[in-house]
């Protein structure tokens, strides 16, 4: 660009320097011996491995500092490995840097642009080829083709449609109905509200019909927290607290952010948070989400208590549970 | 002629009157590589490639990418008699009954962390080198690509044991899909195969993860070499070195025993890593259940940036005519990483737009010398970084005792006011060290020695510095800003004026720099 650049010569590749191992004989031979010895102890390592694999059983541990207990049997195959392969490395390198030519060396770069003729000559092959074939004036195959293309493109998304079955209102339901029992999970014993003590949370689940089979997914709808506070620790308007039963109080465990499980309860502060993102929700405000990411409280289920004394819903979720989607309403 | 010499040489001409091979291998493994540490690191990310290839195919005999439901019968007693998936089931087995099993599971995971480290590393020596410019953006953008890739291969692949740690992810990734507008639980249904969790979804990404992904991988790193070796790679700049030749060890035998001994340490590296680090302990989490999750749930290293934008992302959710939007998912989890990605992809683009250089460019910058380029480098890492850090907030929490609002405030500010004053912070420091090296080349090093003048006063005493160290100080290119003009020669206001105007104010400022020594510098030096 400007001419000042010449002010400071590039003073060209420095001269070569030899390295010992060049002109000392001794000091050649010191370097080809420390290269044997490495690959010597790579062997060596594979011996460790072989050994580890036939010698140790599977059940032994030792104790080391810092490691603490460690599966002898998974620790020597590991080093024996590791030593097989590191050192086979580090002598190929010491060979390539002490025996090996160290002199660098120059070649030169061509440029990637073809010459003229040659993009012209490439130029007219493409325009020929596409005069050839007539797509420029047969407008009828050209427009044909398109359509054939296009509708052949479809294809893969039509044969993809069996992936999954639609939604439909799946998102928005779950298995609690009216009158339906909680019961404990892990155990799925029905729970009366004695069995609950004032700070005391249980994880439950609703019921099963005999003989029917719960899945994961319905988990992942279903699950329930249950909190008892005392009464007046609630701060709730009439009809949510009508929703409780003798301070026991019903969340939707599925996050209403991502979907997480809120499985960490705060008895001091009475607040359930969300390990995953750390949406914070109030439970003596109905879950008021009071920090993080989620935008809407946890779902309250109302609840009560059956003729036989044990909890049971008195209707199903009056929203759906879970993270947001599209064809959510509120 | 030796026995060896014609035996080898009856292969060799067996070979070439087949396939003309001889040609093509003569300029080949001559083929010379410029040496520096840097350029080290895609390597490091092509050898776990390998490892993980490796190690991947050793587990995938054992492994039975299923979520129908067994009971535990295995070795690892806490688990005994406990309803779990086949996929977890058998990566117990893995881990407990199969000779090298664990070894070769946490080999694999480390390779996959080794793997990524390396990518962005290596993407950051390539982007403060500035050896993105023309001719090698294509290689840019594939390299782009990959990291992408392996973003997603990574996850899937943690995914794989259906322990309570990466379920609780999936159930992340399904939110994230069903929060689509419009399309969102169709999505999650189809991907799912029905309500999330469903017993679908491991098998699925057990294809995509040991068969699709991989493919596209070895494609892409196929074409990305080939662009390497064809292009020739890049040199730093020095004495002797030009944007003309290439100095550096030929393939045979030099290039090929330092290339080839380098796969082996980082393989052993890696296994030594897998003998002594214990790594995803799945049978610590338990196997998944949507209603159980364990405190401090964090995802591997180069997911808890998106993970720490989730987090630090406001509460805000749009519900109207019947339909709900949640920004507090698409806004981090998919808008913000979209741009970032698209951005860095695009910019080598940007770069020569905003200059003006069409030209070729084969030696390196020192970053320095690019002052703007370095600074949105530092300014794009410092972004990552305060999303990194809050994506561990709880775990930080924990160990520093702060509150986890502490934390979440610090980002959610640290997010929009770091980034911009780590951007002013590095500009100026690349701009006082190229005042430095003027300084160097103009006066030279400063020796320590104090000298008594005879009339008492006392100055240090400068050695100059070797020309081989003028010159790589001093061979850099300083070009001016773009020179567009608002109004032509008449007065008349151009066409896309606006652009313009953005477009030279950009280049002023990429063109922001001390100037470096020149010839009138020295003569007027020597006169002192």
């Amino acid at each position: 660009m400007s001419k000042e650049i010449e002010a400071i010569k590039d003073p060209g590749l420095p001269a070569h320097v030899h390295r010992r191992t060049d002109t000392d004989p001794k000091a050649a031979q010191r370097a080809e011996r420390q290269v044997a010895i490495l690959f010597l102890l790579s062997a060596l390592g594979t011996v460790l491995l072989i050994g580890s694999y036939i010698f140790i059983p599977q059940d032994v541990f030792i104790f080391l500092p810092i490691l603490g207990n460690t599966n002898a049997h998974q620790l020597f195959l590991g080093l024996g490995m590791a030593a097989s392969l590191f050192f086979i490395g580090m002598g190929a390198i010491h060979w390539a840097k002490t025996l090996m030519p160290d002199e660098e060396v120059v070649i030169q770069r061509h440029e990637f642009r073809s010459p003229d003729e040659d993009r012209a000559e490439f130029v007219k092959a493409a325009k020929d080829g596409a005069a050839a074939a007539g797509l420029g004036r047969r407008s009828l195959i050209k427009r044909t083709l398109g359509l054939a293309l296009g509708l052949a493109g479809l294809s893969p998304i039509i044969l993809l449609r069996d992936l999954g079955p639609l939604p439909g209102d799946e998102l928005s339901k779950t298995s609690w109905k009216k009158g339906t029992r909680l019961v404990t999970d892990p155990g799925d014993r029905p729970i009366r509200p004695e069995d609950l003590e004032v700070g005391a949370v249980a994880q439950t689940l609703p019921q099963l019909a005999p003989g029917a089979k719960r899945t994961l997914a319905d988990i992942g709808k279903d699950a329930v927290l249950l909190i008892r506070l005392r009464p007046e620790e609630f701060n709730l308007d009439a009809e949510r607290l009508s929703w409780t039963h003798e301070g026991i109080i019903a969340f939707s465990k599925i996050c209403s952010h991502m979907g997480c499980a809120v499985a960490l309860y705060e008895q001091q502060t009475k607040h359930l948070l969300c390990p995953c993102h750390q949406s914070t929700f109030d439970v003596t405000r109905a879950a008021k989400v009071i920090f993080g990411p989620a935008a809407r409280p946890l779902p309250q289920l109302a609840i009560t208590v059956d003729s036989e004394g044990y909890l049971v819903a008195q209707n199903p979720f009056n929203e759906p549970v879970g993270p947001s989607f599209w064809e959510r309403s509120s | 002629m030796t026995a060896r010499e014609r035996i080898a040489g009856n292969v060799a001409n067996y070979v070439d009157e087949r396939t003309g091979a001889a040609k093509w291998m003569k300029k080949n493994l001559t083929k010379v590589f410029p040496d520096h540490w840097s350029f080290l690191l895609g390597e490091i990310a092509l050898y776990s490639f390998i490892i993980l290839l490796l190690s991947g195919t050793f587990l995938t005999f054992w492994f039975d990418p299923s979520q129908r439901e067994v009971i535990y019968e295995g070795s690892y007693e806490p688990l005994e008699g406990l309803k779990m998936s086949a996929a977890y089931a058998s990566t117990l087995h893995i881990s407990f009954e199969v000779r090298g099993g664990l070894l070769m599971r946490q080999i694999h995971h480390w390779a996959a962390l080794i793997f990524m480290a390396a990518i962005v590393v290596h993407l950051m020596r390539v982007y403060f080198t500035g050896a993105f410019r023309k001719p090698r953006e294509f290689n840019w953008i594939i390299g782009v690509g990959l990291l992408t890739l392996g973003i997603v291969e990574g996850f899937l692949g943690y995914s794989l044991p259906d322990d309570l740690l990466s379920g609780t992810g999936i159930r992340i990734a399904e939110a994230i899909i069903q929060a689509l507008p419009v399309v969102g639980s169709y999505l999650a249904f189809f991907a799912f195969g029905g309500a999330f969790p469903g017993e679908a979804f491991i098998p699925r990404i057990y294809t995509v993860h040991v068969l699709l992904l991989p493919g596209a991988f070895l494609a892409l790193i196929t074409v990305h070499l080939m662009l390497v070796w064809y292009q020739k790679h890049t040199q730093y700049p020095g004495p002797g070195r030009t944007e003309k030749n290439v100095v550096g060890y030929p393939l045979l035998p030099v290039y090929m025993a330092k290339a080839g001994g380098f796969f082996f340490i980082v393989f052993g590296v890696t296994a030594f890593l897998g003998a002594v680090a214990s790594i995803n302990p799945i049978w610590l989490y338990g196997p998944y259940t949507p209603g159980q999750i364990s405190a401090g749930s964090q995802p591997d290293w180069y997911m808890g940036w998106l993970d720490g934008l989730v987090r630090m992302s406001p509460p805000l959710e749009t519900h109207a005519f019947g339909h709900t939007i949640s920004w507090n998912i698409l806004i981090p989890g998919l808008i913000v990483p979209g741009i970032l990605f698209t951005g860095m992809a695009l910019y080598p683009f940007i770069e020569s737009w905003i200059t003006g250089d069409k030209r070729e460019h084969h030696l390196l910058d020192r970053p320095r010398n690019a002052p703007n380029r370095t600074a949105l480098g530092v300014m794009s890492l410092t972004f990552m970084l305060v999303a990194l850090i809050n994506g561990g907030n709880d775990i930080i929490a924990t160990t520093f005792h702060l509150t986890i609002n502490q934390i979440m405030w610090f980002s959610r500010i640290s997010i929009f006011v770091l980034p911009p004053l780590a951007f002013v912070i590095t500009k100026r420091l690349c701009l006082s060290l190229q005042r430095a090296d003027r300084e160097l080349v103009l006066h030279g090093r400063e020796t320590g020695r104090l000298v008594m003048m005879p009339h008492g006063e006392f100055v240090e005493v400068h050695e100059p510095i070797s020309p081989e160290k003028a010159w790589l100080l001093t061979q850099h290119e300083q070009n001016p800003p773009l020179a567009l003009e608002e109004f032509d020669a008449s007065g008349v206001r151009r066409p896309k004026a606006l652009k313009n105007r953005l477009r030279a104010r950009l280049s002023k400022a990429h063109a922001v720099a001390v100037p470096k020594v020149s010839a009138d510098d020295l003569k007027e030096i020597e006169h002192h």
